[in-house]
């Protein structure tokens, strides 16, 4: 069952203080009129049937009054004129409707599920009402949001076909030009025929592992070749884990910026002093005065 | 009875030529090729469903979500660094199976038949190119893609492990960039290739038994440009493929790409 929502518990609980407490006092007086009239005006707005259904069992007692309280709520005239006739037909049990009717209107604000049956059983069945004679009857309370619970927050979505596609398509399709007209004028290399015995000076790896072989110059070549990179690569595969910071604005976020930055500087200085920069030997160089050593 | 002018022949060409095209698309074998929401059937008008249907029905395209994020077709985001990788591969491929026509993975024949491909075939120098300097782009882009998703922050929850999967990515294409480097069997090759697993040979331990994996002898031999061949064409494509269906359904599972920041 739903959860029934904190301010009409604490409406039920207030109606049954003070109907307990008329309850005390009016057993000498009108008995009748007084607690259900306590009750209307408690769950007068769960719902507007709420009066209306108990209002049968006030019988004669306070009708002019009623009349005017429930022309201040929004019960349409017709529902006004049926439970008119209905409490005419009733006012003869209208002692054992008292009884009944307090009992009724504690337990539908209570339990919030609940029939309110309000009068007592009258001798004869006026139509168009309840078993017990209601004209109408609080069926449930539905708690707001328990039906229709909006989760995602709408977001501003384009449609793939034609947005997205058009811009992959110019995309592919400059690059594609890029490398055919680049293919065109720029040959990719080939040397002599491999030869074991004859080592070119330099000997230079790709241009992507020249920071590793940079590196060979300073490290033993279990640090340079193995160790660096195998960590370096872990660390990276490890970043979303060990960065705990949520935020993605760049300004939250000047530590593991900086450390990025770094580290690419670090490797592509590496790259260009081994690629550029290296000579016969594997030595210094500067490229405007000995030449390039270095082929793609 | 006055005679109703002919109209040009120009203007005549043109209602033909309608007609047939109407024919032809109305006709059962094309329905049958495209399926309902194609750009190419009989009466395509722009509409939401259409613009659904392109992409739900086609094998190519439903990589895609029918609907992304406004922010996310923004090239300023992007850069398309991600997909421009995946297009380089593609790419590759293309360009790749052409070389391979005329390619014997053996000491003895290797550099002849590159020499021979760019001297007698019809664009085979062309192509080679192609391949080559794809190949480095391809290792740009995907450098690039992982720096711009760094700085976007993009791998934090729940984006992780396609973290992860993008770092496996990073190393597969500078192997497959490698082991394709070795493959021409000329001195840049050779040498460029000992360097490299002369260093993977100081790995602790077993590092004579993995430099003897990656050569399949002792020195660099034919035995040698064979594995790196079956490398380069078959094992390594086959597992990066196999990574990058993991990292695109990712994209897609783990809401989209990110942002905005």
């Amino acid at each position: 069952m739903a959860e029934i929502p904190e301010h009409l518990l604490k409406r039920a609980q207030e109606a049954r203080q003070r109907s307990q407490a008329q309850k005390g006092g009016d057993t000498t007086a009108t008995g009748d009129g007084a607690p259900t009239g306590g009750d209307t005006t408690a769950s007068g707005d769960i719902t507007a049937s709420e009066p209306a259904a108990a209002k049968p069992a006030n019988a004669g007692a306070a009708s002019s009054a009623q009349a005017a309280s429930s022309g201040a709520s929004k019960i349409p005239q017709h529902l006004l004129d049926r439970a008119k006739s209905a409490r005419q037909q009733a006012a003869t049990g209208a002692g054992a409707g008292a009884q009944s009717a307090s009992a009724a209107g504690a337990s539908v604000t209570d339990t919030a599920v609940a029939t309110a049956t309000a009068s007592a059983p009258a001798p004869v069945q006026p139509e168009h009402t309840g078993p017990g004679g209601g004209t109408q009857r609080l069926l449930t309370v539905v708690k707001s949001g328990s039906i229709q619970d909006v989760k995602a927050t709408p977001t501003d979505k384009v449609h793939v076909w034609p947005h997205l596609l058009v811009v992959e398509f110019v995309a592919a399709l400059l690059v594609t030009a890029f490398t055919l007209i680049f293919s065109i004028f720029v040959n990719a290399p080939l040397l002599e025929l491999a030869n074991v015995n004859e080592t070119p000076n330099p000997s230079k790896a790709p241009w992507y592992f020249m920071g590793l072989q940079e590196l060979l110059t300073m490290f033993h070549p279990m640090v340079a070749g193995v160790t660096i990179p195998g960590m370096g690569l872990f660390l990276l595969m490890l970043a979303p884990y060990m960065d705990r910071n949520p935020s993605k604005k760049p300004e939250d976020r000047k530590f593991a910026i900086s450390l990025m930055t770094v580290h690419l500087m670090f490797w592509a200085i590496l790259v260009m002093i081994g690629s550029f920069f290296r000579g016969p030997g594997f030595n210094f160089v500067f490229p405007w005065e000995a030449g390039l050593f270095f082929e793609l | 009875m006055p005679k109703q002018p002919k109209p040009p022949a120009s203007e005549r060409l043109k209602q033909s030529m309608s007609s047939a095209m109407g024919d032809m698309q109305g006709s059962q074998a094309w329905t049958s090729i495209f399926r309902p929401g194609s750009i190419f059937r009989k009466g395509y008008s722009d509409s939401p469903r259409n613009r659904s249907y392109v992409i739900m029905n086609s094998v190519l395209y439903h990589l895609h979500p029918v609907k992304v994020k406004r922010h996310a077709v923004k090239v300023s985001y992007t850069l398309c660094l991600g997909g421009l990788s995946f297009f380089l591969f593609i790419l590759l491929t293309v360009t790749g199976i052409f070389l391979m026509f005329f390619y014997r993975p053996t000491a003895a024949q290797a550099w002849d038949d590159i020499y021979n491909l760019q001297a007698s075939v019809t664009f085979g120098l062309l192509v080679r190119n192609m391949h080559r300097w794809a190949a480095h782009l391809m290792v740009i882009a995907v450098f690039l893609h992982m720096a711009r998703v760094f700085y976007h922050g993009a791998y934090k929850p729940p984006r992780e492990f396609n973290w992860v999967i993008g770092v496996i990515l990073l190393t597969l294409t500078l192997l497959l960039s490698f082991t394709g480097y070795l493959l021409p069997w000329d001195q840049l090759a050779l040498w460029a290739v000992t360097v490299g697993t002369n260093m993977m040979g100081f790995t602790p331990v077993f590092g004579d038994q993995v430099r003897f994996v990656l050569l399949g002898s002792v020195e660099i031999s034919t035995d040698t440009l064979l594995r790196w061949y079956v490398l380069h064409v078959l094992l390594l494509p086959f597992v990066i493929v196999i990574f990058m269906a993991i990292h695109f359904w990712r994209v897609r599972k783990d809401g989209g790409i990110s942002g905005p920041l």
